[in-house]
């Protein structure tokens, strides 16, 4: 069960030409948000939106189109969208609330809806939870490094940043592509992510990622009823294109793969940890 | 329970009869083991004093039908909640459950105890004690108190961080006690032994909820049942096990120092004071606001994370929504 419990997995994009011309891949977190919110399932959502310094997000709580659309695209570094998860209920008072968030923010909005302690009007107003597939995330100062130290490019010329195919690519703004191998990258990565025991956001409503499909495709996961309810309407309204996903490559095989390596490699870590006396394993 | 009763009676505008209208048959089942005598009371009070609705108040009267029990609830568990020294928040934070509160002690609890719910004097024989607030050991009644809510109930339950914590009345008390001896307060698991805590000032009215449904399955549900609400309240039986202190820097301990923050941003939607901002991906604690509550350490998701219980989130979630009949909309 590396890739969780789900009815139905797609390749997909957005049918929306807008969203896709930002977009980090299929566009699929922004278009389901965007259809949700035209049709009143979801008040807003909590995305990561623009922060003050170039590909550092910050969490926002998004009721527009417009700020949805500001939120698209990767970007390789920690946003604690879970920090306005509160704030989206008690000071925005939506009552239908989107989040998206890495598998471990998902991971924590799950609990925080079983052991709401400190989460008064959260667990019953999630109302759409989107999960991004996640391998391992890097601090802010640690993605630049990567990009101004390693891939040569000022964060202000960057205008996109990819991991794929073994290789972490920098897009600039005059059109160069910077790369490096992905093994340069691991010294960077962020030592809790270390522990964590799922690639493909197991416990979201729908989760997403690039890894499986085409370039400009994504593989969609749709998890829970609400999930399934989401997304059969915006099927239905033609808001995403669809292919089966036994038919692309390289298919659900990688993202197995991948998920079992991510796994594999953490509980050996959980393991090593426990043969110390006092490191704590949180999932005892 | 003649104010319960009253409040319900506004809230729903359903009619029931003080004298409790007693079925043919049905609730002869009722276990008259715990706490009968205190019911007896109860009863007694309500009928002395008969509920007086003021004028502006509309109560609907349907004197030919008589709106009995539906089924009979001869398997509930009893509840308590016992006041120390805390603001009756947590209290609070039960009752805003609003119309859940009712049907929690429509079909799963009676509460047995409850100095501004319940009109019973003496702390009597429990399921479930709720206590909220910390004990002021320079008050003997306290004191006394305290350990004969250990000896009444089965589950004692740190209702809110003063309980479990001692919160803002260990370090922050304002010159606010009732006498000038009044200096010492303790979490109560420094006195007695604790089963369960349930951090936060105060605990969300949704904790509160869950906990009651879970420890009603524990002790009244089918073995499946048991089990699953055993391994839910697992975790918060461990909290109860981990000490009466907590406060901001527990994220820096045995969270960050421990390798295990991944900066979700958890612990500061957490927060009841805002003291945490996340900085550069990390907890940042203003520890002169932290109240020392114990919310953001309970609900970080690397202070536990129970699979086997939050991978059901969605059968569980429907069956707190079921139980508390709001499935099916």
């Amino acid at each position: 069960m590396v890739l969780g419990s789900y009815k139905t997995a797609i390749c997909a994009r957005a049918a929306d030409q807008d969203i896709l011309a930002k977009s980090q891949d299929g566009g699929i977190v922004t278009q389901l948000f965007a259809f949700a919110l035209e049709e009143g399932i979801i008040d807003g959502a909590v995305v990561a939106g623009p922060g003050d310094e170039p590909f550092k997000p910050e969490p926002i709580v998004a009721t527009t189109r417009a700020e949805l659309l500001e939120a698209r695209g990767t970007r390789y570094t920690i946003c604690p969208n879970m920090s306005m998860i509160k704030e989206a209920t008690r000071s925005y008072g939506l009552d239908k609330v989107g989040i998206v968030g890495t598998p471990c923010q998902i991971q924590a909005l799950r609990k925080a809806q079983l052991y709401p302690v400190g989460m008064r009007s959260v667990p019953d107003k999630i109302a759409l939870a989107l999960g991004i597939f996640c391998m391992e995330n890097f601090p802010y100062q640690g993605l630049e490094a990567m990009v101004e130290d390693l891939c040569n490019v000022k964060m202000e010329s960057a205008v996109k940043m990819d991991i794929g195919k073994g290789k972490f690519s920098v897009y600039t703004e005059r059109g160069a592509v910077s790369q490096i191998p992905l093994k340069l990258t691991h010294k960077f990565e962020q030592g809790g992510c270390h522990v964590c025991l799922d690639y493909v956001a197991n416990l979201a409503d729908v989760s997403t990622g690039s890894v499986g499909t085409p370039d400009g495709w994504s593989t969609v996961f749709v998890r829970t009823k609400v999930g399934e309810d989401v997304w059969g309407k915006a099927i239905e309204a033609g808001y995403f294109e669809t292919k089966d996903i036994a038919d692309v490559k390289p298919g659900l095989d990688l993202v197995t793969k991948l998920a079992n390596e991510k796994i594999s490699k953490n509980q050996k870590t959980i393991e090593e940890r426990a043969a110390f006396k006092n490191l704590r394993n949180p999932y005892l | 329970m003649g104010l319960l009763s009253y409040l319900k009676e506004i809230f729903t505008g359903k009619q029931e009869t003080p004298e409790g209208p007693k079925a043919p048959g049905a609730p002869a089942a009722k276990p008259a083991a715990t706490a009968a005598p205190e019911k007896v009371k109860v009863a007694e009070a309500a009928e002395a004093k008969p509920v007086q609705t003021p004028a502006d108040v509309k109560v609907e009267q349907k004197p030919e039908e008589k709106i009995m029990e539906e089924k009979p609830v001869a398997d509930k568990i009893t509840i308590g909640h016992v006041h120390m020294s805390g603001c009756t928040g947590c209290l609070v934070s039960l009752a805003d459950n609003y119309e859940g509160l009712f049907t929690l002690l429509d079909n799963y609890a009676d509460l047995v105890y409850c100095l501004t719910l319940a009109d019973v004097r003496d702390i009597p024989k429990m399921d479930v004690a709720l206590v909220e607030g910390s004990v002021c050991i320079n008050d003997p009644h306290s004191v006394e108190d305290i350990k004969k809510t250990r000896e009444n109930a089965t589950i004692v339950v740190a209702l809110g961080a003063c309980a479990a914590y001692g919160n803002i009345t260990r370090f922050a008390r304002g010159g606010q006690w009732n006498q000038p001896q009044h200096e010492s307060y303790l979490p109560i698991g420094d006195l007695i032994d604790v089963d369960l805590y349930l951090p936060a000032c105060p605990p969300s009215k949704e904790s509160i909820r869950n906990v009651a449904v879970m420890a009603y399955l524990l002790l009244k549900g089918t073995d499946e049942q048991k089990e699953l609400a055993a391994a839910y309240l697992k975790p918060l039986m461990d909290l109860a096990a981990r000490g009466t202190e907590a406060c901001g820097c527990d994220l820096i301990y045995d969270v960050i120092n421990q390798g295990l923050c991944m900066g979700c941003g958890t612990c500061a939607a957490a927060c009841p004071v805002r003291a945490i901002d996340i900085v550069y991906g990390k907890p940042q604690i203003d520890r002169d606001l932290c109240i020392k509550c114990g919310a953001c350490y309970t609900q970080c998701p690397r202070s536990f994370f129970n699979f086997d219980v939050i991978n059901q989130f969605e059968a569980i979630s429907e069956a707190i929504d079921a139980a508390m009949g709001k499935g099916g909309e």
